[in-house]
């Protein structure tokens, strides 16, 4: 499939060169790409999930090392996994509850025969359930009578196996379509749920922000423009802060939008954050990743506005479309996922190239200049996260993300390491 | 004399008021009002009592706003109260007269007490002061209603306790009518031994100090020395008002105020060092007022930010050309003051040692081509001299706190001036006090402080550094000639920058720098190990008022657990407290928040900048909460910020005296 992998190509060069701005974009184009994979892949007869899954995987994979920083690369491949297993297990639960049906009605003809035919899928339904329970919540129902169902799972997966293929080869090649049809069209329901999450977290602002409010933010986020707007759409007058977000200046860009929209913004520059915090009723900012303990990755500037939310007991208010949380927990964020940016933004080449040199004297230059893309803000500096799914707690946060990704997907690389 | 005794009641009720507690639920205005009320036959040099002149405090009292009202329209009888005050000089009975003026009634009273204030040529604080006090005075008075008042009648009012005021009235009352032989007897009647004593003592203090006046009057000659008492009438308040800081000169001759007099004298100084109020920028009459005096035509800016009101916002850039072709008719104004003074505007003289030294010796230059106009005293003109330069320092930027030491050292110093001293001893003592304190309250200061702060940068020590700051350039530099091995790191922020023009300095002296902008802090606090920052005055509650962005990188240096150390002169320590950066700042030119130089890629803003929603706030400082400080280096040692204020107390006197 030459025209697939040329697509990956480029899509892949783009986030090497980090042509694309902004995780929302990121994230749809990574769906986009990855639907294109998944309906361009031929299939097999048998095990179609695990193929799908695997060429899922190994195109993920790329992705991800080609930039390792844009977290929702990964969590959209992670997502697209999850859907194939998903869809997979309904089927596979759809056709052993048809399959059910047909051996209680030709109980008495089949006898031991059909019992023979029956185990494979009614074990693989049951590994499926039990991969399932790891994740869902445990029904009071299940806890109940749990037992047998964990009991019958070891038994039937032993005795069956290689039994798989034989049976309903009629039935196969529908549902090999039916398969893939039905992951294109949840795809296209994540696409799609990306491209709205804008309006789902929006729709809550009236909720969270009152007349006469005061309101920072830092840099530049769609998101946080939307929410901001729809508050004010509801009547509510209120005003609003932004730090102008240096080195980038995204806080003038979403300055110039709020301006535009009719808000009462005021534009202060980063340093001035811990003078205004003290007259600011609550912090709305974006995120660049939420991660499963309910840290967040956020333009660099936040911990600073963080803490000194914190330090003055001001709400900081995160909003995170689905997308944008991962399923990772981090270790040393604040290097680890983060990213150093061109010096140029902070000095002019031409003011001290001499001292950036790494020619002169003993090899190490006098003076280093450093900036950092993103700041890590700990979970304990959150007081609350937006999502298109409603307000969670960052203490919640493990939990909302395992709705979203199957625990065989968190490490996407395994397989590829396994392989080597 | 009787002038003098109608300047007397106005100290005793802030003694009463401290000292009897039945005579107690006073009013805040009571105690605060009348400290300063002697202070209009001052009016001439307006900011002579007020250490700092910058200061005008904003109206809190109905009463003030009572008076302000009718000033400008000035509907009622305008002659009345202006003979009151020339009568008062003729007759010796000045305030008397005024504040027992027949028309009864306090709306009556208060245009005329307004008139009064009128007569100050450059009223501020001084006459806001006086009406407030001067009607308080009135409405105590109110019931006693006729003029002879028996002592036990008045001491019977005066035990009342809703009777606020009584004591005022009972002093005036009682001295009034009472011959002068009597008046020691005044304040026994109101039975409190203290106030007795510190009258006399008082009284005492002002027969010495016009012995003194009258002698120094006789050779320093300007004036026609008719009549003594006349002179004395005139100043009697103020000199009484001098005499009180000048407490260990005159003491010496004072056999009264050795006794009792020095410690409470002393708490009286402190309690009128107390800093004056600011002049608060929402006040519309009070800016009229200010705009009418300003020599610096400043257009207010359109777009006001809605929080700082209180704080002048000014249209950048339009008053220098202004000023510049006022330069030949600015006939009054010193060329060095209005040199320093377009560099303050043009921000060519940034940084507070430098502002500060550069507006000393400016000082310097006008007291050397000073010469004392006839009819006038040096102390008294040279002071109101000052006081309209440093209004027009302040108009060109606001003064930092360490300037306002600084001027009120030189006030002080310029008031305590032996009268026996000619005149070109004066100027030169002035000059060499202007030198001393450069030398030993900066220079030296900062030597001190760079040997202790360097005394804490190891090897392999990390620093952060924020902005630009002299002391803490200095420190990094001396500790690299020391021979430690150690990086720095700058920490700039925008507008200004000021990170850049330190990292050249550091980096031409081969210091190993790195550069980062305020946002990344917490990106590179962890490999941090010691903060050093700068301040512009460090306030008595510990807190340290700085350029904007110190209190950021302190915190965020204590939330990594990164100590941070503050080196600062002790002169630039202030008894003002302060909790936010909001209730005093200073606002610089909003536009360069919107322009980003050297950055073609950001010009987001350029088309919507005439917006009427879209506001620019340029702050210049931030407070710095003492939790954030571990240590302050000052020139008296290493300090936690809690010890700031016992530096303030302890060293105020050495302060001021050097």
């Amino acid at each position: 499939m030459p025209d697939v992998q040329a697509l990956v190509n480029e899509f892949l060069n783009k986030l090497k060169k980090r042509k694309i701005e902004g995780s929302q974009a990121t994230a749809k184009q990574t769906a986009e790409l990855l639907r294109s994979v998944i309906s361009q892949q031929r299939v097999p007869r048998t095990n179609q999930a695990g193929a799908l899954i695997d060429a899922v995987r190994a195109i993920g994979e790329q992705l991800i090392v080609a930039n390792p920083i844009e977290l929702a690369v990964g969590n959209i491949v992670r997502r697209v996994l999850h859907i194939i297993r998903e869809e997979d297990l309904s089927l596979t639960t759809a056709a052993v509850a048809e399959l059910n049906l047909s051996t209680v009605s030709d109980d008495d003809d089949d006898g031991g025969g059909g019992d023979q035919d029956d185990r494979p899928v009614l074990s693989a339904a049951a590994v499926a359930a039990a991969a399932r329970n790891t994740l869902r919540p445990p029904s009071l129902q299940m806890l109940l009578e749990g037992a047998p169902d964990f009991v019958a799972v070891p038994r039937s997966s032993s005795s069956g196996g290689d039994s798989e293929g034989k049976s309903k080869s009629m039935d196969r090649n529908s549902r090999t379509r039916k398969l893939k049809h039905d992951i294109i069209e949840a795809v296209n329901e994540l696409i799609q749920d990306i491209t709205t999450c804008h309006e789902l977290i929006a729709e809550q602002a009236v909720e969270h922000i009152h007349q006469n409010e005061v309101i920072l933010t830092l840099g530049s986020s769609k998101t946080v423009l939307e929410f901001l707007c729809a508050a004010k759409e509801k009547k509510r007058s209120f005003r609003v802060f932004v730090a102008e977000g240096a080195p980038r200046y995204q806080g003038h860009l979403l300055a110039k939008e709020l301006v535009a929209r009719g808000l009462q913004t005021t534009l202060i520059t980063d340093s001035a954050v811990f003078a205004m915090i003290s007259r600011v009723n609550m912090v709305i900012v974006g995120s660049h990743a939420v991660m499963a303990n309910g840290g967040v990755i956020a333009p660099v500037g936040m911990n600073m506005v963080a803490l000194a939310a914190q330090k003055h007991a001001v709400p900081f208010v995160v909003l995170a479309g689905s997308h944008k949380l991962c399923p990772l927990y981090p270790h040393n964020p604040e290097v680890l996922l983060n990213e150093l940016r061109s010096p140029s933004e902070l000095l002019d080449f031409g003011e001290f190239s001499d001292c950036l040199d790494f020619g002169s004297g003993d090899g190490s230059p006098l003076l280093h200049v450093v900036n950092p893309t993103f700041d890590y803000v700990p979970p304990k500096a959150v007081s609350l996260f937006i999502t298109d799914t409603g307000g969670h707690n960052p203490s919640y946060m493990y939990r909302l993300i395992a709705d979203y990704y199957s625990a065989d997907d968190l490490v996407v690389q395994r397989r590829h390491a396994a392989g080597n | 004399m009787d002038a003098r005794r109608g300047s007397l009641p106005v100290p005793r009720v802030r003694q009463v008021g401290f000292f009897t507690p039945n005579a107690q639920p006073a009013p805040t205005r009571s105690q605060s009002g009348p400290p300063d009320s002697s202070s209009p036959p001052l009016s001439d040099s307006p900011a002579s009592n007020s250490l700092s002149p910058v200061m005008i405090p904003p109206p809190r009292h109905h009463s003030d706003n009572l008076a302000a009202a009718p000033r400008p329209t000035s509907p009622l009888p305008v002659p009345e109260p202006s003979p009151f005050r020339r009568r008062g000089a003729d007759n010796n009975n000045a305030l008397l007269v005024g504040s027992y003026n027949p028309a009864e009634t306090l709306l009556a009273m208060s245009p005329s007490s307004s008139h009064v204030g009128d007569g100050e040529s450059e009223e501020t604080m001084s006459g806001g002061w006086f009406r407030r006090s001067n009607s308080g005075k009135l409405a105590s008075s109110l019931p006693s209603g006729t003029f002879d008042f028996s002592p036990v009648q008045s001491t019977a009012e005066a035990l009342k306790p809703n009777k606020v005021q009584n004591p005022v009235g009972i002093s005036e009352v009682s001295a009034r009518p009472a011959p002068k032989e009597q008046q020691p007897e005044a304040p026994s009647s109101s039975k409190q031994p203290k106030p007795k004593l510190t009258k006399a003592e008082r009284r005492a203090l002002q027969e010495s100090q016009r012995a003194a006046k009258a002698a120094a009057k006789a050779p320093g000659g300007g004036k026609s020395v008719a009549a003594p008492e006349e002179v004395a009438t005139i100043k009697s308040v103020k000199q009484h008002q001098t005499q009180k800081k000048d407490a260990p000169q005159v003491a010496v001759s004072v056999a009264a105020s050795e006794r009792k007099g020095g410690d409470k004298s002393q708490e009286k100084e402190r309690r009128k060092d107390a800093p004056a109020p600011r002049m608060q920028f929402d006040d519309k009459s009070r800016v009229e007022k200010a705009k009418r005096r300003s020599v610096v035509d400043q257009t207010e800016a359109k777009k006001r930010v809605e929080l700082f009101r209180h704080l002048p916002q000014y249209e950048h850039g339009t008053q220098l050309a202004d000023l510049e072709s006022k330069f030949l008719q600015l006939d009054p104004m010193h060329p060095a003051i209005y040199k320093v003074g377009l560099q303050y505007l043009a921000g060519d003289i940034s940084g507070g040692n430098a502002r500060c030294i550069a507006m000393l010796q400016a000082f310097q230059q006008v007291v050397k081509d000073y010469s004392t106009p006839p009819e006038k005293t040096l102390p008294r003109d040279l002071t109101a001299k000052i006081s309209s330069y440093v209004s027009f320092f302040t108009q060109c930027r606001p003064l930092s706190m360490s300037m306002g030491n600084a001027i009120r050292f030189l006030k002080n110093r310029i008031a305590k001036l032996s009268p026996s001293l000619s005149e070109s001893e004066s100027k030169s003592s002035i000059c060499t006090d202007i030198d001393r304190f450069i030398n030993e309250k900066i220079v030296l200061a900062d030597r001190v402080i760079v040997q202790h702060a360097s005394s804490k940068v190891k090897d392999g020590d990390v620093l952060l550094v924020y902005g630009s700051s002299c002391v803490v350039e200095m420190v990094l530099l001396h500790s690299h000639e020391l021979g430690k091995q150690f990086r720095v790191i700058v920490v700039d922020s925008r507008p200004k920058l000021e990170g850049k023009a330190l990292l050249r300095r550091l980096v031409a002296k081969g210091v190993h720098c790195t550069y980062t902008h305020i946002n990344a802090v917490s990106y590179v606090m962890h490999e941090v190990t010691k903060v050093f920052l700068g301040a512009s005055s460090v306030l008595s509650n510990g807190t340290v008022y700085s350029r904007v962005g110190t209190a950021c990188v302190a915190m965020v240096a204590h939330a990594f657990r990164v100590p941070v150390i503050i080196c600062c002169e002790a002169y630039k320590f202030h008894e003002r407290v302060q909790l936010d950066s909001i209730c005093s700042n200073e606002l610089g030119d909003p536009d360069a928040i919107g322009k980003v130089p050297g950055r073609m890629d950001v010009n987001y803003l350029n088309d919507v900048s005439n917006s009427g929603n879209l506001q620019l706030l340029n702050l210049m400082y931030d407070a710095t909460p003492a939790d954030y400080v571990s240590m302050i280096v000052t020139d008296y040692g290493m300090i936690p910020p809690t010890s700031v204020p016992v530096i303030v107390r302890e060293y105020r006197r050495d302060h001021l005296l050097i």
